[in-house]
């Protein structure tokens, strides 16, 4: 027993000791967006395969806890690079600026938005203002603001099946669900709501279900349920696509080419942003950099087209590696 | 004592004379066996899910434990490996080049490319470690295998495609060959139903397109395999055309075997040619299924195929040991302490109804604790099993010491005031006599404690360890996730097969739990004592 204790407690004196000794860091650390996670994760894995420096290591902290961490300062306690499924705002970049960071802006695709069902079920069109119709808390009927009282797609419109409402969506933490109120809900957005500032409302009464961040989730209970709807990523659909459909938002489907080409109108821009103090300080960023910027990363045949990233154009591409490549600084 | 209530006091030979008593006693004994039924059926009902739950998590998680390997011809010799600089050699072109020499007819950029798809995107990091260890050796051309990439193993564990049927036609004629382009005749028109049925476009006078929205349909003649893209009828019968998708002799005779596969090509993840192509290599005897060993003993990956578990394993061992070697000795003190020498004042008062109240807190706040306290004010590395075994020793702890004072309240006094009678100290009495007594106790409050935190995920989300960490963790400072925090981004990853992945980690984790338990209980016989 004595002895048992006895180790124990030496144990105890030998982590204590260890916590004095945190070692200096020679990986690449990288924060932000679950969304743009999957693709950086797959640059990483490459560099680390090359085997001259270690794998870097990625965190899903969501945009804005990562730019929070990514602004927080210049140091081997702050990360290098931070991932975002939107464009840095502009109290973040004065926040950085004010700790002396420099972030260097790279856009590396495209992701669409989709709203699909099970193939047991007809593939429908939608408008994005039939999409606001259905899903908003408050909608303007005969000009006047009321409480949502459709409860049946068919409700809305006659062409749509007479089918219940049911929604599966992500919850307000998720930077999906910003994206998709910001391209669909506020666009469609009638006057009378906008003045009444309801624009980013999502109704509560049971026809948008909150199904969580995990969209394989979704996927399995649109399987289930061939009257449901749910709203995900692109790359979800594509991996699923045996199983669900993209709905068509006004007139255009949820395809790889019409997202790329600017045709889909849910379609948002994903950024990394790196930070430029840190380059030659950290071993690899430069490479780190280059590695996602060639085409057979992020171009239209890259490795991460098939992970469902969406390239941008040919020429957007060029200019961003080159600017990447140079470093060009926000701000500086 | 039931039994002989029920049956010892039956109705005749009682003291319950009147209707009216003997009614109230048949409704006890009514009320009794409704309880006894229905706490059988609740354990039957728990059972039910709980087999229900591990036999679909093992049901789905048995694809995972085995992968289908490819055998490459890698042609190692001196121009293309430098055995002193194993390093600085271009692997991908050597198992591309590898890979190609399996089909000599491929051409063309994009042909190639769905070649280099059918084998894991690790491939070459693979035959490099393979050259490093010492397993391979360089010099001329070595056979290989390497993991297939995760829709052709997924296609070979039949889990793709799998709603396909086939059908034979002794009727063929003719073959035509045109470029990449064959034309079949038939002397009966059958072929015209299946492709009817296949969801074929109907177009004038009969004829019928196959569009990419309708089931595939695969001739196959000999060693070759035709696509079929119309059929439509002809003078004596039907006339099929289609693309080619492995050379096709063109006097190729004898039944043509008709495979028709549900799912459209643009639906599934692994298209017709590959299909073909994979059929080719199993016929040929190139691949083969093994113990996924790159599951069980890789590090993390975004390949499903290359995703192992080992780094998340070695995590939680890391973490484990830390969250032990603080909360146990730390946990079993303060409950030595607080039961055997405290005073009972109201401080003691105070300190005990906080340690109940922090059992009952939140494992997120903990979590946050440790972002303040661990991360920002004593600057330990973020994604450290090192902080990560703090939190979870912080949200342990208050576990530990109510179980170690239950333990040690239940000792019974004899054994102190016998101790105390032959002259031993109080610390004598209590490490000698009481502590060893209640060891059995405090072991059982600390594996409940050891295994709440081993499936933690929130606290861990705060400290950094919810990240991608290829690199198996060499130490507690070193970056690392655990067990729960893989299962958890396995599960939101969009890759099919990672699906079958996560549940394989989740029975990892209950095996990591069984193997923690035994430990324990080897120990708590070890200790055990009975009057």
């Amino acid at each position: 027993m004595k002895k048992f204790l006895l180790t124990a407690s030496a144990a105890t004196i030998a982590l204590a000791g260890a916590v004095g000794t945190a070692a200096a860091r020679d990986q690449i650390r990288v924060v932000g967006s679950s969304t743009v996670f999957p693709f950086t994760t797959a640059v990483a894995e490459r560099l680390g395969q090359s085997g001259e420096f270690p794998t870097p290591v990625v965190e899903s902290t969501g945009t804005g806890g990562g730019m929070k961490l990514f602004c927080a300062g210049v140091g081997e306690s702050h990360p290098d690079f931070t991932n975002a499924s939107r464009a840095i705002k502009d109290s973040e970049l004065e926040d950085c600026k004010a700790n002396g960071v420099t972030p260097v802006e790279i856009k590396v695709g495209f992701d669409g938005i989709v709203i699909s069902n099970s193939k047991a079920a007809d593939q429908i069109d939608l408008t994005k203002e039939q999409i606001f119709a259905a899903l908003a808390k408050n909608v303007e009927v005969d000009g006047k603001v009321v409480a949502n009282p459709y409860t049946n797609w068919s409700d809305i419109d006659e062409s749509l099946p007479n089918t219940k409402i049911e929604v599966l969506g992500p919850p307000p933490t998720s930077g999906t669900r910003d994206a998709f109120v910001e391209l669909v809900m506020e666009e469609a957005c009638p006057e009378a709501i906008e003045a009444a500032d309801g624009c980013t409302e999502i109704r509560e009464d049971g026809a948008y279900v909150e199904a969580g961040e995990n969209d394989n989730l979704i996927v399995q209970k649109l399987e289930a349920n061939a009257d449901a709807f749910g709203i995900f990523g692109f790359s979800f659909l594509d991996q699923n696509a045996d199983k669900l459909q993209g709905s068509t938002i006004g007139g255009v489907a949820p395809t790889f080419d019409a997202i790329a080409a600017g045709d889909y109108g849910v379609s948002r821009s994903l950024f990394i942003y790196a930070k430029k103090e840190h380059v030659g300080a950290i071993k690899g960023m430069e490479e780190f950099i280059k590695e996602y910027t060639t085409d057979a990363a992020w171009g239209p045949e890259g490795y991460l087209a098939d992970k469902g990233l969406i390239p941008l154009p040919d020429d957007a591409r060029a200019q961003q590696a080159e600017d990447a490549q140079a470093l060009k600084g926000m701000g500086s | 004592m039931t039994d002989t209530l029920a049956g010892g006091a039956t109705p005749q030979n009682s003291q319950h004379t009147n209707d009216e008593a003997r009614a109230r006693l048949r409704k006890r004994y009514a009320a009794e066996s409704r309880f006894k039924w229905l706490g059988a059926g609740a354990v039957l009902l728990s059972a039910f899910f709980l087999l229900l739950l591990l036999s679909t998590i093992v049901f789905k998680a048995f694809p995972a434990f085995h992968a289908n390997q490819l055998t490459l011809p890698l042609n190692l010799s001196a121009e293309n490996v430098d055995p002193d600089n194993l390093t600085g050699s271009n692997y991908d072109t050597i198992v591309n080049d590898a890979l190609l020499s399996l089909f000599p007819q491929v051409e063309g950029r994009q042909e190639r490319r769905q070649v280099r798809g059918l084998v894991s995107s690790g491939a070459p990091t693979l035959v490099r470690q393979a050259l490093q260890n010492g397993s391979l050796q360089p010099g001329g051309t070595v056979d290989h295998a390497v993991p297939m990439d995760d829709f052709s193993d997924l296609y070979l564990k039949g889990l793709l495609a799998a709603d396909s049927t086939e059908t034979t036609v002794e009727t063929l004629q003719n073959v035509a060959i045109d470029g990449a382009e064959a034309t079949l005749s038939f002397s009966d028109d059958s072929l015209l139903q299946t492709a009817r049925a296949a969801g074929a476009v109907e177009e004038d006078a009969g004829a019928l397109r196959l569009t990419t929205g309708a089931s595939s349909i695969i001739a196959y003649l000999g060693d070759g395999a035709v696509k079929l893209t119309a059929v439509e009828p002809g003078d004596t019968g039907v006339v099929a055309r289609g693309s080619i998708l492995s050379p096709v002799v063109a006097e190729a005779g004898g039944p043509v075997r008709l495979r028709v596969i549900a799912t459209p090509e643009g639906q599934r993840k692994i298209s017709d040619r590959e299909i073909v192509w994979v059929d080719q290599l199993e016929a040929d005897g190139r691949t083969a299924s093994a113990w996924n060993t790159q599951f069980l003993f890789g590090g993390a990956s975004r390949e499903a195929e290359m995703a192992g578990i080992w780094g998340a394993v070695v995590g939680s061992a890391l973490t484990m040991l830390v969250t032990l070697a603080l909360s146990f000795p730390i946990g079993v003190s303060a409950a030595i302490y607080l039961e055997e020498f405290a005073p009972k004042n109201r401080l003691t008062g105070f300190i005990e109804v906080n340690i109940n109240n922090l059992a009952a807190v939140p494992s997120i706040v903990f979590g946050l604790l440790g972002l303040a306290v661990f991360l920002n004010w004593f600057n330990l590395p973020r994604s450290a099993p090192l902080v990560g075994g703090m939190v979870l020793a912080l949200m342990t702890l208050p576990t530990i010491i109510i179980a170690s004072r239950a333990a040690l309240r239940a000792v019974p006094p004899s054994i102190r005031e016998a101790a105390l009678g032959v002259g031993a100290s109080k610390i004598q009495t209590v490490f000698h006599h009481v502590l060893p007594l209640a060891m059995p106790g405090i072991l059982t409050g600390t594996i409940i404690g050891m295994a709440q935190a081993l499936g933690e995920t929130a606290p861990l989300l705060m400290i950094g360890m919810v990240a991608f960490i290829v690199d198996i963790p060499g130490g507690f400072t070193s970056p690392a996730t655990v067990l729960p925090v893989q299962i958890f981004m396995w599960a939101d990853f969009p890759e099919p097969a990672f699906q079958q992945k996560t549940s394989a980690a989740i029975l990892i984790l209950l095996g990591f739990l069984v193997l923690m338990n035994a430990v324990a209980v080897v120990l708590r016989k070890r200790f055990e004592r009975r009057w």
